[in-house]
């Protein structure tokens, strides 16, 4: 049961072969059982989420069933789900109890998914690793000294260690795809402005993106049909008609042209991820696609674009965390600025205050023309290297990581070590294309390796398809830790 | 270029962020580290470049000027740390 797809536990819900409240109770249980040695949850609250399961169980007898309808769901604690504890794993909303929900998380609910809990990420998103979380690293459940990744640490830890079916993540530099290849589950980054932001916690607003993580592309196609779609109410949602993502799924790969980006195969990767990713497309090959090899020459500059823009945009939206409205405020302050300073001094998190201050600095005057522009003035370049791309192929191949999961402490003292292992996700949200982690094997020490997939804009439908043709002919998606 | 320490307590201030002077002067170590990286951009030549700020090239809707929101006064403030008569308390900003 725990291995099932989404398609499979839709069919014993509607078979009545087992109802929602059990489901939703056996995965409590696990939570219960794994969750203290891996630190993947923050907030459970067993009540809403059995009452979810009873109100499914209901709608399932009355026949006005929704395709997911029963399942359980786990959601990244940066989405606001009304009467829910919403920290964004920080001390600044430990107390945070949202009054409303995320666009998100209401479209779960309207679909009749169970909320299973909040999982934990790197403070307001900011990490690779998971140890910026106020509430303690996620152990990933492959190795309990090595990082889950991040910021979805949380998701993909409990998705790979079977505690949740599936989960909601975001990524703004990798922190769906780069977790999702750490912990062996299959994650997607949509386009930008595919999935509304509203009431998911903003950091940097023009690359934030909301996705699923799960088994299998499969699973994730069909997350994609409930959470996708028009939003009013954030202003960069897309007015786009409604799609199928499960469209393609069954489409076979011959004749599929697959770039591979010589920057993503360059020094800095290690050999075994290499291996595993190469191994991968001799597969590719088998299924009846061909290679190219392509050239995205900016993308060494993705990280020091990416380390101005997401600091500024992040500096701008977390001015919002005054100690006035809601979450912390300092015990003890003189004036109204003591206030100010004290609060964020005690609320934000090293790394969280690093960014804010980098992102202060780049648009503090006489500096804007220089870093922010220059930025963004690169931005375009590394956008227009992806439009030359897809030129040439359907979609673009390579390594979603230089390295498998590394240890926790390996690179924690050492910003600029940790941004540098973000060198093949950032690129893809400059640009505000789709990407996907998918498994493809193992490292030398046992740890997983995550195959990248990365699609023209709305290319999804493909790229799901893509990904699932290669699960249907290997089976390293159904792998599970032995730890569990 | 670095920041001086004296740099990195103006950002500070700027951010409305309390650094202590042990606390400056670590920052300003990963600061400049991070700077360093951040160099690289400096010599790339992106004249006639037009600025890409944003993902999708799209023009920001319009709505109807009318009111879509409903009074919560009382469920958003039961969250604010201080809030009297349905006011948000701060300390005194004018004597």
């Amino acid at each position: 049961m725990i291995n099932a797809s989404l398609k499979q536990l839709a069919a014993l819900l509607a078979g009545k072969k087992t109802s929602s409240q059990e489901l939703t109770q056996s995965y409590l249980e696990r939570i219960q059982a794994h969750n203290p040695a891996l630190n993947a949850f923050v907030t459970l609250n067993a009540e809403i989420s059995l009452a979810e399961a009873r109100a499914a169980d209901a709608r399932i007898a009355a026949g006005s069933a929704a395709p997911l309808t029963g399942i359980p769901i786990a959601h990244k604690d940066i989405f606001c789900a009304d009467g829910w504890r919403t920290t964004c794993g920080s001390k600044m909303l430990d107390n945070f109890i949202a009054p409303y929900d995320a666009h998100v998380v209401s479209q779960f609910k309207a679909a009749g998914m169970v909320s299973l809990g909040k999982t934990n990420m790197d403070e307001f998103a900011m990490g690779s690793s998971n140890e910026t979380s106020y509430f303690g690293a996620v152990k990933n459940p492959w190795d309990a000294n090595a990082v889950p990744g991040g910021s979805s640490g949380g998701s993909a830890a409990a998705v790979a260690a079977r505690l949740a079916p599936a989960a909601t993540g975001t990524d703004t530099g990798g922190s769906i795809r780069q977790p999702a290849a750490l912990t062996g589950i299959t994650g997607l980054k949509p386009t930008y402005g595919v999935v509304s932001r509203y009431g998911m916690i903003a950091f940097a607003s023009s690359l934030d993106q909301a996705g699923p993580m799960a088994k299998s592309a499969e699973d994730c196609a069909l997350l994609m049909n409930v959470m996708a779609g028009f939003d009013e109410r954030d202003s960069t949602s897309l007015e786009r008609p409604s799609e199928d993502y499960t469209r393609d799924l069954e489409q076979p790969l011959a004749g599929l042209k697959i770039g591979l980006p010589r920057e993503y195969f360059a020094e800095g990767l290690s050999a075994d991820v290499g291996a595993a990713v190469e191994a991968a497309l001799a597969e590719y090959r088998k299924l009846g696609a061909t290679t190219v090899d392509i050239s995205l020459p900016n993308t060494r500059l993705s990280i020091p674009v990416y380390y101005v823009l997401a600091p500024a945009e992040a500096s701008t939206n977390l001015s919002r965390f005054d100690g006035v409205r809601y979450g912390y405020r300092a015990p003890d302050y003189t004036d109204l600025t003591d206030m100010y300073q004290k609060t964020r001094a005690q609320g934000f998190g090293s790394e969280v205050k690093r960014r804010i201050m980098i992102g202060t600095y780049v648009l503090s005057h006489g500096y804007y023309d220089a870093y922010y522009l220059q930025a963004q003035k690169i931005r375009r370049l590394i956008a227009q290297d992806f439009d030359a791309a897809f030129q040439q192929c359907d979609v673009i191949m390579g390594p979603t990581t230089p390295d498998t999961a590394f240890n926790f402490g390996e690179k924690a003292d050492d910003p600029v070590a940790m941004y540098l292992s973000d060198i093949y996700t950032i690129a893809v949200n400059l640009a505000g294309l789709p990407g996907m982690s998918v498994p493809c094997g193992f490292g030398a020490n046992g740890r997983p390796v995550g195959l990248q997939i990365i699609g023209n804009y709305f290319a999804e439908a493909k790229m799901l398809g893509v990904a699932h043709q290669y699960q249907l002919a290997t089976d390293w998606h159904t792998r599970m830790p032995n730890t569990i | 270029m670095s920041l001086t320490l004296q740099d990195v307590k103006r950002v500070a201030m700027l951010a409305r962020i309390a650094v202590t002077d042990e606390e400056a002067a670590a920052y300003q170590q990963q600061l400049n580290g991070i700077f360093g990286l951040i160099e690289a951009m400096q010599a790339v030549d992106t004249a006639g470049v037009a600025p890409m700020s944003h993902a999708q090239d799209v023009c920001q809707r319009l709505r109807d000027d009318t009111v879509t929101e409903t009074d919560q006064h009382e469920k958003f403030q039961a969250i604010a740390p201080q809030v009297e008569a349905g006011l948000y308390l701060v300390p005194r900003v004018i004597e």
